[in-house]
């Protein structure tokens, strides 16, 4: 049975939390994550949950002793934002290199500067070749979905990596709406005890955790890595179907939101996909064919399935939260346009940078998106790659 | 509710309760079977700097996640704003805008910049002060969003109002006869 209440995105995970009730915690406060490990210590102070609380100095801490407590054996999280992740830097890297199946919620926040504590995508995208999954929501519902999904993908022999749950900072972290909560039993069975293969605190099998290691051996420890991100695609699909299967909601790699006969189509991430959606459905009655593909899973980068889901695609815009300053735009773009050649899908697609520093994303800025593809497709309009919306002053 | 959706857009400063006033007012919707969104938008992080705050109650799932820019309701929790930030932007004609302050509405209304639709005005001071003795503006500004909008009816929203103090307040129950009285004496000042 599942009950329908009301909660902010962060009230959402820290409930998740509390019904998974991982072993530990650590983690020290950052806007706007900070309600999640304050939620999470009301629930232990108040024996609903009996997770090992650790507060820490800093973020450099609080994922090292992630990192520590996971290697000990015990199931680990924590929570941060922005310069909190930044500052987490070389134990992201640690984390997956050491194979740890811990989970970290994210909060979206921008990185400074100028200093700013709105959401874009740029604290998650600056860490996205650490090696960690990384899985958007959104919506409160898919960030409490999304968690509850990450130890199972995380802890999988196939792929013993680091699972990172993103959700949007204010947009839906302090937004409340309605939302469906599983039974904390049903949620406790679909994620299931933590049996740990190998782990420090393992009594007669002594292991060494982090060990240098050279030449001759470090490359493979790489490809090993990469095999198991490229591994957990498939096991992330099937968390995603058992998830459906018993809940009856959520997605895979990502949704596909009247894509099928579209002409053109945004590919999207984030809460803003709801924007795009709505814009989709008012641009439909007026008789165009439009369609929002929402990447749920960003790493491991779905090429493949993207490529297949866009060829039909007269025209692709893609939807970028992050400045990335190389010059022609940020990584989705530049993934996604890598993708579409790989596979040989040659179509337009239009860079957009959108909604940084939390500037806003409207419906009517869908429209004008849509109208502007159209005309590049249908009039050849000459346009300009990495176009920015929603910008105050004029571009040059 | 007889209408599909509301959006409505709150202005109040910092510490204020505007952003508590709007996600008490989605708590309330909710119960009574709605779609609810309530969320703020953050300026500078301190107190008494302008802030925003939105809501969106419908009978259809919400997935627009942007701010309100043509809301059908405007709540200013601190008439001091009314010098300093443009409230009636975009606000519907057919609309509503409700000001916390002891001047009427022929007073108020000049200050407007020349908005034709309803204009009402609440002294939550006042109502505030009798009723609870400290001046908290959340309860009066609240139950006269709620007589406004109509986004359910006054007993329904009394009731529901008494079950949340209730538990919001279980250990300070001193205050909820107070805070039951503010959002009353608020729904007979507009005589709604």
């Amino acid at each position: 049975m599942s009950v329908k209440d009301r909660m902010s995105g962060n009230e959402a995970v820290a409930y998740a939390i509390k019904q998974v009730n991982p072993d530990v915690m650590p983690a020290f406060p950052i806007t706007p994550s900070t309600e999640i490990p304050q939620l999470v210590s009301n629930y232990i102070a108040n024996n609903e949950m009996d997770t090992e609380f650790i507060p820490v100095e800093s973020e450099h801490s609080s994922m090292s002793a992630t990192i520590g407590a996971e290697a000990a054996g015990a199931r680990s999280l924590t929570a941060t934002s922005s310069c909190g992740l930044a500052l987490m830097w070389e134990e992201l890297l640690l984390a997956a290199s050491n194979r740890m199946p811990c989970v970290l919620t994210l909060v979206n926040r921008t990185l400074s500067g100028p200093i700013n504590i709105n959401c874009d995508h740029s604290d998650a995208m600056g860490a996205r070749d650490t090696g960690w999954i990384q899985i958007f929501a959104e919506s409160n519902q898919e960030a409490y979905d999304n968690f509850i999904q990450a130890y199972p993908i995380a802890e999988d022999k196939r792929v013993h990596l680091p699972v990172m749950i993103c959700q949007d900072g204010f947009i839906t972290s302090h937004a409340v709406q309605n939302i469906v909560l599983n039974e904390d039993e049903e949620v406790q069975d679909f994620v299931g005890e933590y049996h740990p293969e190998e782990f420090l605190l393992n009594d007669g099998n002594p292991i060494a955790i982090g060990p240098y290691s050279i030449s001759s051996y470090a490359m493979e420890a790489r490809k090993a890595q990469e095999m198991a991100m490229e591994n957990s695609k498939e096991v992330i699909i099937e968390v995603a179907r058992r998830y459906k299967e018993k809940f009856g909601r959520g997605f895979e790699l990502f949704e596909e939101y009247k894509t099928e006969d579209a002409d053109y189509i945004m590919v999207i991430m984030g809460s803003a996909a709801g924007t795009a959606k709505q814009a989709v459905d008012d641009l439909r009655e007026k008789g165009m064919k439009v369609g929002v593909l929402k990447l749920r899973v960003f790493r491991p980068f779905p090429a493949e399935e993207l490529a297949e889901a866009l060829k039909n695609a007269k025209g692709i815009a893609i939807m970028e939260r992050t400045e990335s300053y190389n010059g022609h735009g940020g990584p989705l773009c530049s993934e996604l346009r890598a993708a579409l050649y790989e596979h040989k899908v040659y179509t337009e697609a239009v860079c957009y940078t959108y909604g940084l520093a939390g500037r806003d994303f409207t419906v009517e800025h869908v429209y004008d998106i849509f109208n502007e593809v159209n005309d590049i497709v249908v009039n050849g309009k000459e346009y300009k790659q990495h176009r920015y919306i929603n910008l105050r002053t004029k571009e040059v | 509710m007889d209408f599909d959706k509301i959006e409505i857009r709150w202005h109040g400063r910092g510490g204020q309760g505007a952003k508590t006033a709007a996600l008490l007012l989605a708590d309330v919707c909710f119960k009574t079977g709605a779609n609810v969104q309530g969320f703020p938008e953050y300026g500078p992080e301190r107190m008494g700097a302008p802030i925003t705050a939105f809501n969106r109650i419908s009978k259809s799932e919400i997935r627009v996640h942007s701010n309100i820019y043509t809301p059908d309701l405007v709540v200013v929790v601190d008439e001091s704003l009314l010098h300093s930030v443009d409230v009636t932007a975009g606000l519907k004609e057919e609309g509503a805008i409700i000001v916390n302050t002891p001047l009427s509405e022929e007073e108020i209304r000049p200050m407007l910049k020349g908005y034709k639709g309803r204009v009402y005005t609440v002294d939550a001071r006042k109502i505030s002060e009798e009723a609870l003795g400290k001046y908290f503006p959340n309860s009066p500004m609240l139950a006269a969003t709620v007589a406004v909008s109509k986004v359910m009816g006054k007993y329904e929203f009394i009731r529901e109002m008494k079950a949340s103090y209730e538990h919001k307040f279980a250990k300070k129950p001193e205050v909820i006869e107070g805070n039951m009285k503010a959002l009353t004496m608020t729904f007979d000042a507009l005589g709604v």
